[in-house]
This record gives structure tokens, C-alpha cells and sequence, in this order.
């Protein structure tokens, strides 16, 4: 008898215990959480005052009364020396870097890649290990040559210019090299049965299998391409092409009366230039997540 | 529908590699051709040659007369089904038999028709909006199956289709398709390291060894009379017992003594000797013609029991229905007459 009630009793026990493994784990989620996310909230808090606080005060810890101001100002007023370019428009180009950046990567390195794995053409491997070892020579060594190129060609201050000489991508040509690789062989064969040339077999069923991988490498080029700051730094003297990340540090230069600068200001355009970037993570990861579960090769 | 004539084909691999030696065959028109042999024999890369997935080195493969050699794959009017069956994995079923109609420039009207008519046959209905990832082993093997028949094709390719099924929905399967070929009667090559898919489905099986045909005969001619020794013990489970023996005076004699008898009197001189584990009988008592046996174990598999013993020396498996006579009774074994089969030592090629 004992013994039955005993084991009975026994579960609930056991779930009550706490499993400080568990706990562990979480405070390490935590801390690490805040420590990420501290800036970003300080920012934004920051943002909500006027500049003379700032100024003197400098960080803020508590919502201020002037939010509506900074962020209408930093979206719609026209500022800069010609004062010709708001933050609208910098968003505008911003964006048009960031996508023009993502796909141009995506669509360059999936055709490489297609080229590579598909076609058995002389010295393929060669090709890749040539393609693959640009990842030796990042935008920052061959930026003068690169600045040089673009700017016989006409190209300074053009959205062509600024996204162009970035697209070329290793990383990504290896990685749909990868995953090609591993779609089976008898996928390419049955659609060659069906009659896919290799057009039709590229767009029909190549490109709609690996979206899950477009979606992934779509994430993390559009950040980095909205990230960019060196090239497009050089590349636009021209404020109308001036993209967000680029256009906060203007800010900081343009003076408000008695040497302060536009902090506030700043700091909105900081947390906007931020949000796109957020938004397209926590929108494709459910594609992302969906597109995994789902699909299989 | 179409018949297929395989001219002296080979393939020999950019490697070097001599994966199919001389092939020469004709297939029926509406027959049904299995191509047998252990892995690695060539049957793979025999039947990509067919669908023109593998370049043919030399020779020629002619579909009703159209040497087919550099056709393109979707021209040769064929339909192959896959071992992991190579669905497209981002369309529903539907669109996976439609895929080859859609390319082939067919008119929606017509696609849908023809799905909708093959779905039927198959059962698929009411799987149709649904991605293969969502389907059982079975049920995507049937959409495979289905995509194969909706292109209406001359010749239906099979690579081991059925292997990836549990053996209970394989033997199904087995039915189901060779029911379904007899109905469209479109002539099959289906390749297989199954010996009973391959004794219960084909019209004619074709043993492949090492790259080369060993023989093309039906499933009874196989079995009855094998043409070479690897085709004796590939073919049948438990497979041929074979001894040593050779021709003395007429008769035929086992090394380890005991004679065999025969209905037929070779040259003198050794040969090897088949005898299947099903053509023998044991028994406690000598009878005229009976051979002495030594029993060593029973393997029970409920319906029958593979008796395992030493026959003049040498491992000898009996294939037995009876309770009686196993255990250390079974001191003697006679031979069925006219099923002992006798080989050259040399090639392994049938005596007679
Ligand atoms: N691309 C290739 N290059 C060189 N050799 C190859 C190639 N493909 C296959 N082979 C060789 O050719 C032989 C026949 O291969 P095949 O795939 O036809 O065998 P199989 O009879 O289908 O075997 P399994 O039952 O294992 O499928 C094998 O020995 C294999 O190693
Ligand atoms: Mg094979």
C-alpha cells in the first residue's frame, strides 16, 4: 500500500523540484537579452527629449515630452547643408541600398552557383575556388580600386554606383552551391524526363525549393547592405543619396543654436534607421520557420 | 505502347569503368522485363540508358524502330519512376503529375483530364492539393507511379520503386503495379535486386552479373533451368546447393562419394552440380538411389524449415514442409529425378 501511494504521490513532487539548470540557463538568456538591448532602449528613451536636456544631462532614463517633435522632425524636415534631403527620403534610399543589395547578391550568387553545380563545364571547380577566394579581398581592400572603377564609369552619386560593385558575393554563391549540392540527383533527372530545360528546371523547381534558403540569405544581406556605411560614405556626395545610417552622423554636424547639436533628432533617426531591419527579421523568420517546416528536399 | 531493340550496348564511364558489357536484347511489345543481379551488376546504370539520363559508349537502343541514342530524354516518350521517387517537393500532387504535361505544352483543359483520370485509377483524389512531404511511403509512391502513367508513355522505366516500403505494402505494390501495366499494357523494364519481385512480376527477367546478361529466359526457364551457376544461386532462397562431382563411366558421382542420378552421360572428367533445397527428400530409412546424410540444425520458419546438413561432405540445405523427418532421423536424403543440374567447372556454364 505504501508503496502505490508513494508512487503516486511521486510526480508532482518531482515537478515542484526546480531544475536550476534551467534557471541557469535563463539567467544567461536574460542578462544576455539586456545587455543586447540596453542601447537600443537607452535610444530610445533618449530620443523623447529635447536637446538642452540632453546636453547637459546627456543619457535619459525616463520618457520625455518632446518624442513627437524629433520624430516628426527627423522624418519630414528637409535638413542637411542644401537642405533638400529629409529622412523620408534617406529611408527611400536606404531601403533601395538594402533590397537592391539582397537581391542582386541573391540573384548573382544563385546563377553562379546553378553555373557551378549544373553545368560540367572545364575548370568549374577552379571557378568556384576563384569566386571563393574573393572572400580574401572585402570591400574595405579594394576601395580605392573600386572607387576608381565607379567613378570613370560616370557612376558617383547613383543608386547604380552604390549598389553594383557590392553584390558580388562569395558567401552566397557557397552556400547555394552547398544546398544545390544537396538537392537530389534524381530531382534534376525527373524534371529532364518531364521535359525542364535548363531554364525551366532553374525557375520551376530550383528557385521554389531553395526559398527557404533565399529567405535566410535574404535576412541577413538586406541588414548588412542596410548597415553599409564605408562605401556609401564615398560613393554619394550628393544629399539626396544620402541613405540613414549615413545621414545620422550629418546630423550630429548641423548645429542648433548655441553649439548644440540636433541630439534628439538624432537619436529618432537612430531608432528609425534601426526598425526596417527589425521588421524584415521578424517578418521572414515566420517564412523562414514555416518554409522548414514544410518543404523538404 | 512499343517494342525495344538493344543492339550490343556498353558503358564504359569516363573513369574507365565497363558498367554494362555487350548488351543484346529485344523487348515485347507490352512486355514486362525485369532486370535482376546484385548491387553494383550495372542494372541502374542499363536502364539510364533507356531514359537517355547516361550517354551509351557504344551500340545502339532503338524505341519501335527509332534508334534513340541521342535523343533527348523528354523526346523518347518514356516515364521513369524513382527508388526515393524525385517528387518535386514544393508541388502538390497535382502539379507533380501535371509538371511533364504542363512542359510537353498540353492545354490546361487537357491536363486536368488527364490527372483527373489517373488520380482515379490510383486512388489519389483525394490527395491531390496536397505536398508529398504530407503523403505516406506508399501514397508517394503512387503519386511517382501516377506521374509515370499521366504522360502516357511507350515504355515505363522502373528503378527499384519499391524498395523504401515496409514489406507488407511492398508486396501490395507488387500487385498493383504489375495489374495496373497489364491494363495499360505498356511495355516495363523494371529493375530490382529482388529475386521475388522479379520471379512473381516478370514476363521475362534478364540476371545481370558483373555488367553482362547471364541470361534472359521466364521465370520458370529461370528457375528450371538455370544457364551458368551464378544464375542457380542468385535466384532462388534459400539458394541451389551446389557440390562437387564429376562424370565417371557415365555416371554422375559426387567427390565425396555417392551417385547422383542423372538422366544424361557427360564426358568424363570433374563438374559442379546443382541441386535445389526444395527437389530433395529426407527420410530415416535407406531406399535404392538414396544418399547418406549427416544433419546439423533446423532453421524453423513456421510454414517450412530449412533442414542444414553435410551431403558427402559438403553443405547441403534441405527446404522441407515435413514434421516427421528432421532431427538426427533424418539420416538419409533421395533426390527428385530430373532436377539435378550439372555445370563446367571452368565457366559455371550449364552442361545440361
Ligand atoms: N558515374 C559513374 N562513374 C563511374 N562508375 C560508375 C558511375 N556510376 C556507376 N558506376 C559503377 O557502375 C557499376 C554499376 O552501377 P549501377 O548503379 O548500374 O549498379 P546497380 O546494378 O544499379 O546497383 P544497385 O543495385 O546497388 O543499385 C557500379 O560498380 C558503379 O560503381
Ligand atoms: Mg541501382
Amino acid at each position: 500500500m505504501t508503496d502505490i501511494t508513494t508512487a503516486i504521490a511521486q510526480p508532482p513532487v518531482r515537478r515542484r523540484k526546480i531544475r536550476w539548470n534551467r534557471v541557469f540557463d535563463h539567467v544567461i538568456l536574460i542578462l544576455g537579452s539586456m545587455f543586447m538591448l540596453l542601447p537600443v532602449v537607452l535610444t530610445l528613451l533618449t530620443s523623447t527629449w529635447d536637446n538642452v536636456t540632453i546636453h547637459t544631462g546627456g543619457i535619459q532614463y525616463s520618457i520625455g515630452e518632446d518624442a513627437f517633435r524629433n520624430y516628426q522632425k527627423a522624418l519630414f524636415e528637409k535638413s542637411g547643408f542644401s537642405q533638400v534631403v529629409d529622412g523620408m527620403k534617406m529611408m527611400t534610399n536606404s531601403l533601395i541600398l538594402g533590397l537592391g543589395f539582397a537581391i542582386g547578391k541573391i540573384v548573382i550568387s544563385m546563377m553562379a552557383a546553378y553555373a557551378i553545380v549544373y553545368f560540367r563545364f572545364r575548370f568549374a571547380t577552379f571557378a568556384f575556388w576563384i569566386v571563393f577566394t574573393t572572400l580574401l579581398l572585402p570591400l574595405e581592400v579594394r576601395i580605392l580600386p573600386s572607387y576608381e572603377v565607379v567613378q570613370s564609369l560616370g557612376l558617383l552619386n547613383t543608386y547604380t554606383g552604390l549598389i553594383v560593385p557590392l553584390i558580388a558575393s562569395a558567401t552566397g554563391t557557397f552556400y547555394f552551391r552547398q544546398f544545390f549540392k544537396s538537392v537530389p540527383e534524381e530531382t534534376l533527372e525527373a524534371a529532364r524526363i518531364d521535359g525542364a530545360g535548363p531554364i525551366h528546371f532553374f525557375f520551376d523547381i530550383l528557385v521554389p525549393v531553395s526559398q527557404t534558403m533565399i529567405a535566410a540569405i535574404f535576412i541577413i544581406m538586406f541588414v548588412y547592405g542596410w548597415n553599409q556605411y564605408l562605401w556609401p560614405t564615398l560613393m554619394t556626395t550628393d544629399e539626396n543619396m544620402f541613405t540613414l545610417v549615413r545621414g545620422i552622423k550629418q546630423i550630429m554636424q548641423v548645429w542648433i543654436g548655441a553649439n548644440i547639436p540636433d541630439y534628439g533628432v538624432a537619436m529618432a533617426l537612430a531608432i528609425i534607421a534601426m526598425t526596417p531591419p527589425v521588421l524584415i527579421v521578424i517578418l521572414f523568420q515566420n517564412w523562414f520557420v514555416k518554409g522548414l517546416v514544410e518543404s523538404e528536399k | 505502347m512499343a517494342q525495344v531493340t538493344i543492339s550490343s550496348v556498353n558503358k564504359i564511364y569516363p573513369n574507365g569503368f565497363h558498367a554494362v558489357k555487350d548488351a543484346d536484347f529485344h523487348i515485347k511489345d507490352g512486355e514486362f522485363i525485369v532486370l535482376v543481379g546484385p548491387s553494383g551488376c550495372g542494372k541502374s546504370t542499363l536502364l539510364r540508358m533507356f531514359a537517355g539520363l547516361e550517354d551509351i559508349s557504344t551500340g545502339e537502343i532503338a524505341i519501335d524502330d527509332r534508334v534513340v541514342n541521342d535523343v533527348d530524354p523528354a523526346q523518347r516518350d518514356i516515364a521513369m519512376v524513382f527508388q526515393n521517387y524525385a517528387l518535386y517537393p514544393h508541388m502538390t500532387v497535382y502539379k507533380n503529375m501535371a509538371y511533364g504535361l504542363k512542359r510537353a505544352k498540353k492545354s490546361k483543359e487537357d491536363i486536368e483530364i488527364a490527372v483527373q483520370k489517373v488520380a482515379k485509377m490510383l486512388d489519389l483524389t483525394p490527395l491531390l492539393d496536397r505536398k508529398p512531404s504530407q503523403l505516406s511511403g506508399g501514397q508517394r509512391q503512387r503519386v511517382a507511379m501516377g506521374r509515370a502513367i499521366v504522360r502516357s508513355p511507350k515504355l515505363f522505366l522502373f528503378d527499384e520503386p519499391l524498395s523504401n516500403l515496409d514489406a507488407k505494402l511492398r508486396s501490395q505494390m507488387r500487385i498493383e503495379v504489375r495489374r495496373l501495366q497489364r491494363d495499360l499494357g505498356v511495355t516495363s523494364v523494371y529493375v530490382t535486386h529482388d529475386q521475388v519481385e522479379a520471379m512473381t512480376m516478370a514476363d521475362r527477367i534478364v540476371v545481370l552479373n558483373a555488367g553482362k546478361i547471364e541470361q534472359i529466359g521466364t521465370p520458370a526457364q529461370i528457375y528450371q533451368s538455370p544457364a551458368s551457376v551464378f544464375v542457380a544461386t542468385f535466384m532462388g532462397a534459400p539458394p541451389m546447393n551446389m557440390l562437387e562431382g564429376g562424370f565417371k563411366d557415365g555416371t554422375l558421382t559426387l567427390s565425396g562419394g555417392g551417385v547422383i542420378p542423372h538422366h544424361s552421360h557427360g564426358a568424363n572428367g570433374p563438374v559442379s552440380i546443382g541441386i535445389r533445397p526444395e527437389k530433395v527428400t529426407l527420410q530415416a530409412e535407406e531406399t535404392p538411389g538414396a544418399l547418406p546424410f549427416t544433419y546439423e540444425f533446423t532453421e524453423d520458419l513456421g510454414a517450412v524449415k530449412l533442414v542444414h546438413g553435410l551431403l558427402g561432405g559438403e553443405r547441403f540445405i534441405v527446404h522441407t514442409h515435413e514434421e516427421a523427418i528432421i532431427g538426427d532421423d533424418a539420416k538419409f536424403l533421395s533426390i527428385d529425378g530430373g532436377s539435378v543440374h550439372v555445370f563446367d567447372v571452368n565457366t559455371g556454364q550449364r552442361i545440361d
